[in-house]
């Protein structure tokens, strides 16, 4: 597989808004993200402080929260917001067709 | 940098958050970390879990690096311990004589383990579970095959049975009281940890005291208050933490459970701050009831908060505590504070656990509880959390349904 593929992830409908759902692709787990305002997100399914899936966490507005340690993550950037996570989260590119939201990976 | 800057005494999680938050906040003058023991600082909770399973030699997690320290210009004084608060002219002295002038103080002294008065030759062979170093003495002695009696089923006593089992100790878990987990843990969860625990091999002795602990050869005997014993070739103590306030004391601070400090983290000097294990607090969500904390997320809270308030913010700390424990594949989360009087509604989440509401006379959501396979209950503890932060009146009705969503419980 090519390094940048666009990859069927769900649909729009699979996760509501204010919420994520858990996308796991080969070997690799991804979290998909619906923010308040109906905007479609993807990141790397794991926190970047304990291996832990963010598809447990709490969405509040456009930022993740670790179910584990409360750790914050804003869902458009990755960008770690609040301890203990320091480290930022890797996000992909999404595109939504015909009611299917796709990421790039 | 100026002499005097904001001091902090303890290197634990709550002091280096609020080194951390110090800076971020955009602090420019000196912040000194004080801690006595000679590890860059680091994480706990793994201490009592994966530190004592792992099969390589772990390492203590940190929670800041010595060079990151450094790159944020924060001093930090390791392997020297505070031995008194000079308030008069302001320093801080250490076991070394170094003196440390402060404008502020913040004290995260942390607590150290309650230990047993008890009986017997072997009583100073106890051991006992804080520090990364007695993680590792600790174990050291959870070899396969070793018996290994547990005094205390709280979360650390149950922890380090859930480490010792999985490591193939024999192992016995002593608790005087009725039940395990009976501080703040609702007994049908306490009832299916000890099911968890007995499933991987645990044997409990509930419900009676300790009578002596004695060696004879290379045997330890834990005798019990009813006349039977269990042997054993290790004992680990877990019966709780005593807040550190021998610092605070000497130097004249006030002492109630804890550093007593006010809703705003300051103690009975306007110049110094407690926060973490170490700090009684009142609590506005609990009616302003004084309470003290021994749990990791509080630590981190209150130095942050603290560090706000040590730059001029005097804002109350009201953060809904919150608890959890990982045991075998299970975790265990509190959220809130529960009284046992109050009526309790199950939310049953089925193979993805079970989830207890503490509700108070007046409807108002107190505390809930959960355990079942990491996932679900983390979620929904969090968003019970929210419900108790906004003083919410849930349904009974609502709350045990599980397909009512919580979350829209929190925007009704």
């Amino acid at each position: 597989m090519s390094a940048e593929t666009w990859i069927e992830a769900c649909g729009t409908d699979d996760i509501e808004e204010e919420d994520v759902i858990r996308f796991d692709h080969g070997d690799r787990t991804f979290a998909i993200y619906r923010t308040d305002k109906g905007d479609f997100y993807a990141s790397d399914g794991y926190c970047t402080h304990e291996k832990f899936h963010l598809s447990n966490g709490l969405v509040m507005g456009s930022v993740i929260e670790c179910p584990k340690h409360n750790g914050r993550f804003d869902i458009p950037t990755g960008a770690a917001k609040r301890a203990p996570v320091c480290v930022d989260l890797a996000t992909y590119p999404v595109k939504v067709e015909n009611g299917k939201v796709f990421i790039r990976i | 940098m100026n002499d005097y800057g904001m001091v902090i005494v303890g290197a634990g999680e709550a002091g280096v958050r609020a080194a951390l938050e110090l800076r971020s906040r955009g602090w420019n003058g000196s912040v000194t970390l004080i801690g006595d023991e000679a590890h860059a600082p680091y994480e706990r909770p793994p201490l009592s879990k994966r530190v004592l399973c792992e099969p390589e030699e772990p390492a203590p997690p940190t929670i800041a690096d010595p060079p990151k320290l450094g790159e944020l210009g924060i001093a930090f004084l390791s392997g020297d311990g505070a031995v008194r608060i000079d308030r008069q002219s302001h320093v801080v002295r250490l076991a070394s004589g170094r003196e440390v002038p402060y404008e502020r103080l913040l004290l995260a002294t942390g607590a150290s383990p309650r230990k047993l008065a008890v009986q017997g030759n072997a009583a100073g062979e106890m051991l006992y579970l804080r520090k990364f170093g007695d993680a590792l003495a600790l174990r050291d002695r959870l070899r396969p095959g070793k018996r290994v009696a547990v005094i205390g089923g709280g979360f650390i006593g149950l922890e380090v049975a859930a480490g010792a089992v999985t490591n193939g100790c024999e192992v016995t878990l002593i608790e005087a009281a009725p039940r395990i987990l009976m501080r703040g843990v609702p007994e049908p969860i306490a009832e299916r940890v000890e099911r968890r625990h007995r499933e991987a091999g645990v044997a409990f002795r509930i419900g009676g005291g300790i009578a002596s602990v004695d060696r004879a050869g290379d045997e330890l005997t834990v005798a019990l208050a009813d006349g039977t014993a269990v042997r054993c070739d290790a004992i680990v103590t877990g019966i709780g933490a005593v807040p550190e306030t021998s610092l605070a004391a000497d130097s004249g601070l006030e002492i109630e459970n804890g550093v007593k400090a006010n809703e705003r983290l300051q103690t009975s000097d306007p110049d110094i701050y407690a926060a973490g294990d170490c700090c009684s607090f009142p609590h506005p969500l609990y009616d302003g009831r004084r309470i003290r904390l021994e749990a990791w997320r509080n630590a981190q809270d209150q130095g942050t908060h603290a560090a706000g308030n040590l730059l001029g913010d005097e804002a109350s700390y009201a953060a809904v505590p919150w608890f959890w424990s990982d045991q075998y594949d299970q975790t265990l989360q509190v959220s809130g504070l529960a009284d046992a009087d109050q009526k309790i509604v199950r939310r049953d989440l089925g193979e993805q656990g079970q989830l207890y509401f503490h509700l108070a006379a007046d409807g108002r959501l107190m505390s809930a509880s959960g355990m079942g396979p990491e996932g679900a209950v983390a979620k929904e503890i969090r968003l019970a959390e929210r419900l108790i932060e906004s003083r919410a009146r849930p349904s009974v009705e609502a709350l045990s349904d599980p397909g009512r969503k919580l979350k829209e419980l929190l925007r009704s």
